[in-house]
């Protein structure tokens, strides 16, 4: 494990930024509607196996989001309200994510920036790591669990 | 992929139109990133999600575009806020969210929005032709707009909704290109009864099955009666969008782009064939509902919003069985429809029924319903599937009869001749 810090990985941009945190990496998509409280960035889906757990400052992994649009919105709110994550990476380009990070950047100039790694690179992000994601949309691990 | 931009967009891109189209044309650059579009194409319409209140930061955005001196730049209407401004005492919630929503359906009309407050655009006001590049938000407009009219409008949503109104563009991209709107899974009605296809009940339970099967994906169905009804066709496409993330589907020999299944896989083989057997269908009508059949507090009806046809069949059953007054009965619906019950004299026959007509809005995304705990029962895909989430109550699916006759008993009532044709998995 520790030849992973250091490591760079080469994602593509849909939104860019600066981002650093703790790695969350969620097992399964997570619709924001519904299953992200802004006041306090918990995950409050129910059924998803991570209900609980806090997005809040950390780079947010997740294969891709679900379901309804209005997830932009309150991933625009949780940004308003602090209580976003730092960066979020995903394994397939998710727009109404991306959107909600776009909004963000024109209303409070601050955004998570929204980044896709293909398949073997999103497979090497694991819980518990520090992490930066460049504008270039580069995520380079910065310290092991 | 470099993104080309014509020389208007650019002139937009650099603020010639004002700060509320310039900041919309750097939204759609970004997604138009997102989606891979290689440039924009012209819409005709646009169809508008975002005056419904989720938090002070939609509003925030709302002001900060008219601010920025926002008008739309093609015919756009309004889909529903989180107050019925008809009759705003029906809205339960807390009032300084109330003022709040309120000021956001005012932001959308200043920008030059039509104020139809529907989900259902397609039957209150003008729609797009065959072949038209739209802007739309809500699943259900979408899937409507897309496979029934055969207008072509990706799922848009808060945001770039009015982004594409104020710019009359949006990304080239999905299905707004002719090769991506091909069908991809295959549906077979196999064993189902011709009275079942002609019930109404069976077309949200049809949508509930192909939307969790499809996902994203395309679905086509084989099998379904050449006049299948509009309503039906509505009923259909809501539910596949509340269990799935279809915004398209294709029905062989009923919605046009699909004279026959060859044309709507595009000469293309499906990637997957799925039998829809009575046994499957029996058990996505059970998965419809969160609790067995019992006491009812609430019926619930029209998502997507009522139709006057819709109407015209509630009313003969609301006269056979009335509603107790312990149940609290619930239709909603838009303006153009309850302007034609109150010519009707429909309008005063369900008042004196006791039942709460809503405008505007709809129970599963502002607080309407006042039963706190307890069963509320619909015949709508989408409301059984929003209901226990969003209302917190627990749901039944039946049938229009099945909901007005348990109404009228206080607890479920249920069509044994309607389900006896799913009795039994063994094809007869």
């Amino acid at each position: 494990m520790s030849q992973d810090k250091g490591v760079v990985l080469n994602g593509r941009v849909l939104v860019p930024g600066h981002g650093e945190g703790q790695i969350l990496v969620l097992v399964e998509p997570l619709s924001l509607w519904g299953g992200l409280e802004p006041e306090s960035g918990e995950i409050i889906d129910r059924r998803h196996p991570q209900s609980g757990q806090n997005v809040n400052g950390r780079v947010l992994v997740l294969p891709a989001g679900r379901g309804s649009s209005s997830a932009s919105s309150i991933l625009l709110e949780a940004v308003r309200l602090g209580t976003a994550p730092s960066a979020i990476v995903t394994a397939e380009a998710d727009p109404i994510l991306a959107l909600g990070a776009a909004v963000a950047r024109e209303m409070y100039d601050k955004a998570p920036p929204v980044v896709v790694l293909a398949g073997e690179d999103y497979g090497r992000l694991q819980n518990g790591y520090m992490a930066r994601v460049t504008p270039e949309g580069r995520v380079v691990l910065l310290q092991n669990p | 992929m470099a993104l080309q931009l014509t020389s208007r967009d650019k002139a937009m891109l650099n603020g010639r139109d004002g700060p509320a189209v310039q900041m919309a044309m750097r939204i759609l650059t970004t997604m138009a990133g997102v989606y891979g579009a290689p440039h924009l194409l012209d819409v005709e319409s646009a169809h508008i999600d975002g005056c419904l209140y989720h938090g002070p930061s939609g509003l925030e955005f709302a002001h900060r575009l008219v601010e920025g001196g926002a008008r739309v730049r093609v015919p756009t209407t309004l889909n529903v806020g989180a107050v019925d401004l008809l009759h705003p005492e029906h809205f339960q919630g807390d009032p300084e969210v109330g003022r709040r929503a309120q000021a956001l359906m005012e932001a959308y009309q200043q920008m030059g929005c039509l104020p139809i407050w529907t989900c259902t655009p397609y039957q209150a006001s003008q729609r797009p032709p065959f072949g038209a590049q739209i802007a739309w938000a809500e699943s259900n407009a979408i899937v409507f707009a897309n496979s029934v009219l055969g207008a072509r409008t990706n799922r848009y949503g808060d945001f770039i909704d009015i982004c594409a109104a104020l710019t009359g563009r949006a990304p080239a991209s999905g299905l707004h290109l002719r090769e991506n709107r091909r069908g991809q899974i295959l549906y077979r009605l196999v064993d189902l009864p011709d009275t079942l296809l002609r019930e109404d009940v069976f077309y949200p339970i049809l949508g509930y099955l192909i939307g969790a099967h499809s996902g994203t994906r395309i679905p086509v169905i084989e099998g379904l009666p050449p006049d299948t009804t509009e309503d039906q066709l509505k009923a259909l496409g809501a539910a596949a969008a509340s269990s799935g993330a279809v915004a398209l589907f294709h029905a062989v020999g009923v919605t046009p782009e699909a004279p026959t299944a060859d044309a709507a896989f595009q000469r293309r083989a499906p990637e997957k064939i799925v039998e829809i057997s009575p046994g499957l269908v029996r058990q996505t009508r059970d998965r419809l509902s969160t609790a067995p059949d019992g006491t009812i507090q609430v019926v619930a009806l029209g998502s997507p919003h009522f139709s006057p046809a819709e109407f015209s069949r509630l009313l003969p059953l609301i006269d056979s069985h009335p509603p107790r007054r312990e149940v609290e009965f619930i239709v909603c619906t838009n303006r153009l429809a309850l302007g034609y019950l109150e010519q009707r004299g429909w309008l005063q026959r369900l008042r004196e029924a006791g039942i709460k007509v809503v405008v505007d809005t709809c129970v599963v995304v502002t607080p309407i319903v006042s039963a706190r705990t307890g069963t509320l029962m619909t015949n709508s895909g989408k409301f059984a599937h929003y209901t226990p989430g969003n209302i917190g109550l627990d749901v039944v699916f039946g049938s229009l009869k099945e909901c007005v006759r348990s109404a009228a008993q206080g607890r479920v009532w249920r069509d044994t001749a309607l389900w006896q044709s799913l009795a039994s998995d063994e094809p007869g």
